[in-house]
């Protein structure tokens, strides 16, 4: 399991579920799990693209998700939120069905984008992949204390002069970044479970921000390593272990709450 | 080859038995979305709606594993989750869009185990592109009559209870005083929900049926602040969208000399551009960004 092949997989995927948990706080604390699902669809013609055309597929992933991130913002200003992100996400994805029907190689490529591949890290991915996720740790320090203000309370942020449309288009691009190098290892759909699983498991369990983001980033490594290797011993998709174990430790978390105030009730009453 | 007279003429279009049977399912998801949709947007609850067609997907999946029919494995699974989500607090509007989130999380990992197990058990090597993306002309004309009657039984349940369902939506405190039970109401309704999400995902796959199950509601609803106008003009845009888009995937294969273009790309853009120009109407015509429909003609004290 830690044979030199895999090396890379581990190296990524932890790198990964570090920068996924800070994002997964703000994607959290903002309440926006459907822009966090809308994204990585939105990016995967991207890849199809990149594909069809024999360019690297980061860069396809890159460009498209980008797109995303624009257009979404558009038509958000144009009407309802949730609708806009409904329409970018199915548009984006009906481009991509385009796209898949145009090249050759047609299940196995979407299976591996939408439910992600463990064993597809090469050398040459490694670089950029953990380039991006320096990148997206600076843009998270360097705007940690604005977005967490515009995220928890929105009018305090305004009274001190932080731009409510700068934050968003902020928040959107980390989380475009993130989805752009996550997508080929653990696929479109499950990106979004490492975003909303952990941190909501987290927030569940504490109040102070410090605290929730320490306990997101555990959980988010716990998550990934584990379903790393159950995927590698049972040989069952990826996916299907980030989703469950992030559900469970979600469930966890609520119970945990649930039986803690109902203690906490009975001792005051 | 490319020609005006093919293009024009479509040689063919009626007397195919695929068509016949794509432009009848495909009507039925548009109607059926149509009024649900309304429903759901109206409720701001576009992402519950699209959470459901994606969890679907995972009993798409296992239709093809146990081998029935696909449409009662959209069905059953919607309503999984549906369930599931009324369980876990949704309506608890702080936490409800995580706990969305997380449904479709767990249902996709599902999806994502099924698919794989459809691949190494059975030799449907092509279950994860047509219970994704769909394939409207690959539809066994046996589907016709269960796509009929799911979304038969959609317009009764919503002709039945359309009072208290667009109340319910619209002004849940004042249906709350007016005796009508949410809790009921919201189970109603989830029910229409997971029968349409069935319908839609049979039709254009389930990671595309969002689109039919919002975009033309999302459309309707800056065109008319009346419910039920907004009801019709999601079907007007609906039906359109679908039927316009199975004729230019059909018509695409003289376009692209024998390389048709999928349906669902046809439609899911259709739907888009009518979005649009709803939007940019509504602007034109001065009509509000965030419409609070006209509650009290239709239901009256």
């Amino acid at each position: 399991m830690f044979s030199s092949f895999m090396l890379n997989t581990w190296i990524v995927a932890t790198a990964i579920a570090f920068v996924a948990a800070f994002v997964g706080f703000f994607v959290v604390a903002r309440r926006s799990a459907f822009a966090a699902h809308a994204l990585p669809l939105g990016a995967f013609p991207g890849a199809a693209a990149a594909n069809l055309l024999g360019i690297d597929p980061l860069i396809g992933l890159l460009v498209f998700v980008g797109m995303g991130v624009l257009l979404l913002r558009q038509l958000v200003r144009m009407g309802r939120r949730d609708v806009g992100t409904g329409l970018v996400l199915v548009l984006f994805l009906g481009v991509g069905a385009l796209l898949l029907s145009m090249t050759s190689e047609y299940a196995p490529a979407v299976f591996s984008l939408l439910f992600g591949e463990v064993l597809g890290v090469s050398d040459a991915d490694l670089l950029p992949i953990l380039g991006i996720c320096v990148l997206v740790v600076v843009g998270i320090v360097l705007y940690f204390r604005p977005l967490l203000l515009d995220s928890t309370f929105p009018d305090l942020a305004a009274l001190q002069g932080i731009r409510a449309s700068r934050m968003d288009l902020v928040f959107l691009t980390l989380l475009a970044l993130v989805t752009a190098t996550a997508l080929p290892v653990v696929g479109a759909f499950l990106v979004f479970t490492l975003l909303v699983g952990p941190p909501a498991a987290a927030q569940a369990l504490s109040g102070n921000p410090m605290r929730v983001l320490a306990l997101s980033v555990i959980f988010a490594e716990g998550c990934i390593w584990s379903a790393i290797a159950l995927s590698y011993w049972t040989n069952w998709p990826i996916g299907f272990f980030v989703g469950a174990i992030g559900a469970g430790l979600f469930t966890v978390a609520r119970s945990y709450r649930h039986w803690n105030q109902r203690q906490r009730n009975f001792v005051t009453v | 080859m490319w020609s005006f007279g093919a293009l024009l003429g479509n040689p063919g279009f009626f007397s195919s038995g695929p068509v016949q049977t794509a432009l009848i399912v495909g009507a039925c998801a548009a109607l059926v979305s149509a009024v649900i949709g309304v429903f759901s947007v109206w409720r701001g609850n576009a992402f519950a709606g699209h959470a459901l067609a994606d969890v679907s997907s995972a009993g798409g999946a296992v239709s093809f594993l146990l081998g029935i029919s696909p449409l009662l494995g959209f069905l059953g699974m919607a309503w999984i989750a549906a369930f599931s989500m009324e369980f876990l607090g949704i309506r608890i509007g702080r936490e409800r869009d995580l706990t969305t989130g997380i449904v479709l999380g767990a249902g996709l990992g599902l999806s994502a185990l099924f698919l794989y197990l459809d691949v190494t058990t059975t030799s449907t090597t092509g279950a994860a592109v047509s219970v994704m993306f769909g394939s409207l002309f690959a539809i066994p004309q046996s589907l016709i009559t269960p796509a009929l009657a799911a979304s038969g039984s959609v317009f009764l349940l919503v002709g039945l209870f359309y009072r208290p369902m667009m109340l319910a939506a619209v002004d849940p405190d004042l249906a709350a005083v007016r005796g009508v039970s949410l809790r009921w109401v919201g189970l109603l309704q989830l029910l229409a929900l997971g029968l349409a999400v069935a319908v839609c995902a049979l039709a254009i796959g389930a990671v595309l049926a969002t689109a039919l199950l919002i975009g033309p509601a999302g459309a309707a609803i800056r065109l008319s602040r009346r419910p039920g106008q907004a009801i019709l003009w999601a079907m007007v845009i609906g039906l359109t969208a679908v039927w316009g888009g199975i004729w230019m995937a059909y018509a695409s294969y003289y376009w692209f000399s024998g390389n048709a273009w999928p349906v669902s790309f046809f439609v899911v853009a259709l739907v888009f551009l009518f979005y649009l120009a709803a939007v940019l109407f509504a602007k034109v015509a001065g009509l509000a960004a965030h419409p609070k429909p006209v509650t009290w003609p239709h239901c009256e004290t």
